[in-house]
């Protein structure tokens, strides 16, 4: 799979960027035996979305003061990572505190960093080390799937490696680690590869409707106008953390022509729309992706007006899921502000994502090149097999 | 010609679908014309289809099917004429004369032209088709017609060579129709004479060929024969062996007729034989390929007796009468030694409709192959590989005669014979065999049991509180999930949809409420209404190929089609040793035919008038259909050893997985 990454696509553009992010290769405390820390509230609300928020600073602060009083209420599990000498966690959530690095490549670099800090002395100590971690981290937040799929895309690239046959251990674990630290560096470009491949893709003069603020999404509309392509952007507003608005105002810096919509005038604007790009939390077996609630609805219209919907999605958020109906999935609490007091006996959906089933889906940017949606099966059996 | 014509009058309506192939042909007497005349001379007289004694209507959805026979008689016939003709020529261009003929098909019948009308002298007439002989042997006696090759004869007459006088079936219609007309044909000699052998013992034979003229025929057989192999293409090879082919017979229904084979005859067959078994790619038998069929039915164990009024659209399927050859069988399970007791067995279990379910058909017959490995001794001066895997071929060919393969078992006898195929050639016999049995076992063990467990595990983490499942008929996998559910304390309730004939689902129900699931029980045709409240559909499978299409018992597409448009997930069980490599459209082209009688006889109602309605009724035919095929389109997920899976990633699995079990 990840041989096969397009990332020539880079060289031959020679434009590429410095990384968001140089992997500062500090050397951590040595590693603990026990890693089990407890997401602080595992049940409640999406750590996942709470990062999102925090990287999205721009229009949250109110539903952070919520997402922190929800934390409050276990204090106990609140800030348990301090007192160990090494924990992955802790690693995790310091690469997670950068903006511009994806939750599952944080995750990769917290993985690379543990098996630095091992001091197993065989291979077998040094998989058990790495299996124990990459649990802990998804046991942290079971409701982010590319964190889930990172690590486990992490466990198969590094372990299915021929690294066992190695009699020198040392060798073996820098092998390991070149594997590791490879890994995350794909990872890290995957962005730019993607970005690369859509190019072909948005035309002169046409309009593209986005949703949510994805960074990929913002990575391909960036590049695009640093191209000179003449095009124009509509946003949906993105409710309730407003992260449409967000990338309006990214756009509008590049001057890039936005508008920006409320999130039910989809189906108003969609004759005018040539196609719709989409990022993804996960993009799941059947080839469907697990995006933003809104997501579904938008591909829905696309589909039955016939415009392309486009998702663009990083390899590295391929998981093994198979999700049949929208409630198939475990749910990512987020708070919701309405703005006026809910009336008690309310309910209030508070989901925050949806899965877009893969019928509605016209091709996937991802950094393996762009794919039909069966094609996201093959490559995952290819590589679990 | 236009005197033959006239009765033409009322032209025969385009027939599509399913009607009666066996007509009470009122064309079969074809007056016996000697010499063929030029191609071209067929073309024009020759209406179309005239060839084709029973009147048998062609399908619109079937290739029309190649004749052989007559290719070779009119090479031979011609060979016999004083100049003879160079054979493959010829015999090329009837054939494509033999395919244009087929289009006429339905819009002008032929058949009826031919209807007693003219006097069968006509001269200049091509006959090209035994119909002729056989209106001339008909002449004579029943006997004689039992030791007629009739090959390439008539489609839709599927005779079964018999080894012990036993009863054939034979459409009487036709036999008869023929029969009416025989006086008047003439003999013709050419004819009778390519099958010189056969007069020996066609004493009461009305004009008997001379000897010169008999030697001339043979000397032109053989020519033609020569001519066949050095074309060397499938067909030639099967024209040449046509002729010969004795064991296919047609007696008059009802009625033993003794077996009128010459030993030399036979020898002679099985030389051709051999030649041609070299050249026939393997490929599926297609039944209504009249001359495979013969020489399947000439090396069977099995006498199965085609059961009479067919659908048209399915010929191309093996039916036979149910439950004839079962005592027959099993009186002399331990006399026979060519097919070992195991598989016997088995066989006969499949025979007789006991073994049902596509594992346990599957390790059924595993187990006994396993059995008959470690009975068998390689003979001396024999090699194992090639010795063994002729021995399983012909275990193989015996529980088809019995029933149909299903395709896992097709893998499964695959994998089989691979592995026998990489067996090092150093190991000594007891070595070999031992090995071949723990693949095998491990086979069984890894690709079913295992198998099993996972899908299972997969399988149970979609089912969730609350739930309604639907499941249509039996499956031991879905049976295995919705117990081990229920087992971990899921609360769900379970939607059993059966059909007529088999009532599967009736075993499936027992089990269940025997554990204690809250069930409801309906038959299919209730489907519609049910789906409503269900919330996941769970399914078995017999195969899946390649395009995803999913093929399993009948009734399933109809079962995913409702769920499908009740947007409700269709979750399709199967293991990954059942899938296959090819890809199906629809349902006809592979498929297997049930027991007619099971469709038409409704339990609980013996009225006897209404049986004599049903029965010999030549417009009324029962289709009982085993499988279906569902499209892909209407599964939403497919839950496999290898996890779960969308039905487009089948060819990955094949190609993936399967490539060391099955392509070396």
């Amino acid at each position: 799979m990840w041989r096969r990454s397009a990332s020539f696509i880079l060289d031959k553009h020679q434009n590429n960027k410095p990384m968001s992010l140089t992997p500062s290769i500090d050397s951590p405390p040595p590693l603990s035996a026990s890693v089990a820390d407890e997401n602080p509230s595992p049940n409640h609300i999406s750590a996942y979305y709470q990062t999102r928020a925090a990287h999205h600073e721009i229009v949250t602060s109110d539903w952070l003061e919520q997402a922190q009083a929800a934390v409050r209420r276990y204090p106990d599990q609140d800030s348990p990572v301090s007192e160990k000498p090494f924990s992955v966690i802790e690693e995790f959530n310091k690469w997670r505190q950068q903006p511009a690095l994806a939750e599952a490549v944080a995750a990769i670099r917290a993985l690379a960093a543990v098996i630095r800090a091992s001091d197993g002395n065989t291979m077998m100590e040094l998989e058990i080390e790495l299996k124990k971690a990459s649990d802990t981290l998804k046991a942290w937040d079971t409701t982010s799937i590319s964190l889930t799929a990172g690590c486990d895309l992490f466990m198969r690239y590094v372990t299915r490696t021929s690294a066992l046959e190695f009699e020198d251990f040392n060798s073996a674990k820098s092998r390991v680690l070149g594997r590791a630290e490879k890994f995350g560096e794909i990872s890290n470009k995957a962005r730019t590869i993607i970005a690369m491949l859509s190019q072909d893709f948005i035309f002169d003069g046409c309009t593209i409707l986005v949703h949510g603020f994805s960074r990929v999404v913002f990575e391909v509309l960036k590049t695009a106008a640093q191209n000179k392509k003449l095009f124009r952007v509509l946003c949906t507003e993105g409710r309730p953390d407003k992260t449409g608005l967000l990338l309006a105002k990214e756009l509008a810096k590049l001057d890039v022509p936005v508008k920006l919509l409320i999130d039910s005038a989809v189906a108003y604007c969609m004759d005018e729309v040539d196609m719709v790009f989409v990022g993804a939390d996960g993009v799941v077996e059947s080839g469907g992706v697990i995006n933003m609630m809104g997501t579904y609805q938008i591909a829905i219209v696309a589909h039955s007006m016939n415009k392309p919907v486009y998702v663009a999605a990083e390899s590295y958020k391929f998981a093994r899921l198979y999700p049949l109906d929208q409630k198939d999935l475990e749910p990512a609490l987020r708070p919701i502000d309405f703005g006026v007091a809910v009336p008690l006996k309310v309910e209030v959906e508070r989901s925050a994502r949806d899965y877009t089933p893969p019928q509605f889906l016209t091709l996937l940017f991802t950094d393996l090149g762009i794919l039909t949606p069966s094609v996201v099966s093959d490559e995952l059996i290819q590589l679990y097999s | 010609m236009d005197a033959r014509r006239g009765p033409l009058a009322v032209p025969k309506v385009r027939r599509v679908g399913f009607f009666t192939s066996i007509e009470p042909s009122p064309d079969s007497p074809r007056p016996n014309r000697s010499l063929s005349g030029p191609a071209e001379a067929i073309t024009t007289s020759s209406s179309p289809l005239s060839d084709s004694p029973s009147g048998q209507f062609i399908s619109p959805v079937q290739i029309p099917p190649l004749r052989h026979r007559s290719d070779n008689l009119a090479a031979a016939s011609r060979a016999a004429a004083p100049v003879p003709v160079p054979v493959p020529g010829p015999s090329a261009f009837r054939r494509q004369l033999a395919s244009d003929r087929a289009l006429h098909v339905g819009s002008y019948n032929p058949v009826d032209s031919l209807l007693g009308t003219s006097p069968p002298s006509s001269n200049g007439e091509v006959s090209e088709d035994s119909g002729s002989l056989f209106g001339f042997q008909r002449s004579d006696s029943a006997k004689l017609s039992a030791s007629f090759p009739n090959g390439g004869f008539d489609m839709t007459m599927r005779v079964r060579a018999p080894q012990e006088s036993e009863a054939k079936v034979v459409i009487a219609s036709t036999s008869d129709g023929r029969k009416k007309n025989v006086e008047p044909s003439g003999t013709s000699e050419p004819v009778a004479a390519t099958k010189p052998r056969k007069e020996k013992e066609q004493k009461s034979l009305k004009e008997k060929t001379s000897k010169a003229e008999r030697r001339a025929i043979q000397e032109a057989q053989r020519a033609a024969k020569a001519a066949a192999k050095g074309e060397g293409s499938k067909r030639a090879g099967e024209s040449s062996r046509a002729k010969p082919s004795k064991t296919a017979k047609q007696t008059q229904p009802k009625k033993d007729v003794p077996q009128v084979t010459s030993s030399l005859s036979e020898k002679r067959t099985v030389s051709v034989e051999k030649e041609r078994r070299m050249d026939v790619p393997q490929a599926q038998m297609q039944y209504d390929d009249k001359s495979r069929v013969d020489k399947a039915k000439r090396r069977s164990v099995v006498e199965q007796t085609e059961s009479k009024n067919k659908v048209e659209l399915f010929l191309h399927l093996p039916q036979y009468e149910r439950g004839n050859q079962l005592p027959n069988l099993s009186s002399n399970i331990f006399t026979l030694d060519t097919i070992h007791h195991a598989v016997y067995k088995v066989g006969l279990q499949h025979l007789a409709g006991d073994l049902s379910g596509d594992n346990s058909r599957c390790i059924a017959m595993l187990h006994a192959f396993q059995e008959a490995i470690n009975d068998y001794t390689t003979p001396p001066m024999k090699d194992l590989t090639m010795d063994l895997t002729g021995k399983i071929n012909g275990y193989v060919s015996f529980l088809i005669e019995c029933r149909p393969l299903s395709m896992s078992m097709g893998n499964a006898i695959r994998f089989l014979k691979n592995q026998i195929r990489k067996l090092p050639v150093d190991l000594s016999e007891p070595e070999a065999k031992a090995s071949l049995c723990s693949e095998i076992g491990r086979f069984i063990d890894e690709k079913i049991i295992l198998a099993d467990k996972v899908i299972v595990q997969h399988a149970v983490t979609k089912i969730r509180d609350g739930e309604v499942l639907l499941t249509y008929g039996f499956s031991c996998v879905v049976e295995m999930i919705l117990l081990y559910a229920h087992e971990i304390g899921r609360k769900f309730r379970v939607v059993v949809v059966d059909s007529r004939p088999n009532l599967e689902g009736q075993k499936l129900l027992r089990r269940l409420v025997a554990r204690g699931l809250d069930c409801t029980y309906t038959h299919i045709n209730a489907v519609s209404y049910i789906m409503g409240e269900v919330t996941r559909v769970f399914l078995g499978a017999s195969s899946i190929f390649s395009n995803g299409t999913l093929y399993s018992k009948v009734g399933t597409a109809c079962v995913a089609m409702v769920a499908n448009a009740f947007s409700v997930p269709v979750i399709v069980c199967c293991e990954a040793y059942k899938f296959h490599e090819r890809v199906l459209l629809d349902s006809i082209c592979s498929n297997e035919l049930g027991d007619p009688d099971a469709i038409a006889n409704v339990p609980l109602r013996t009225n006897t008038k209404h049986a004599k309605t049903m029965d010999n009724n030549k417009n009324l035919q029962f289709l009982n259909l085993m499988y279906d095929s569902t499209p892909a389109e209407y599964i939403s997920m497919i839950v496999t050893d290898y996890g779960m899976i969308p039905p487009t990633s089948i060819p990955v699995i094949v190609r993936e997985y399967r490539r060391e079990d099955l392509l070396l």
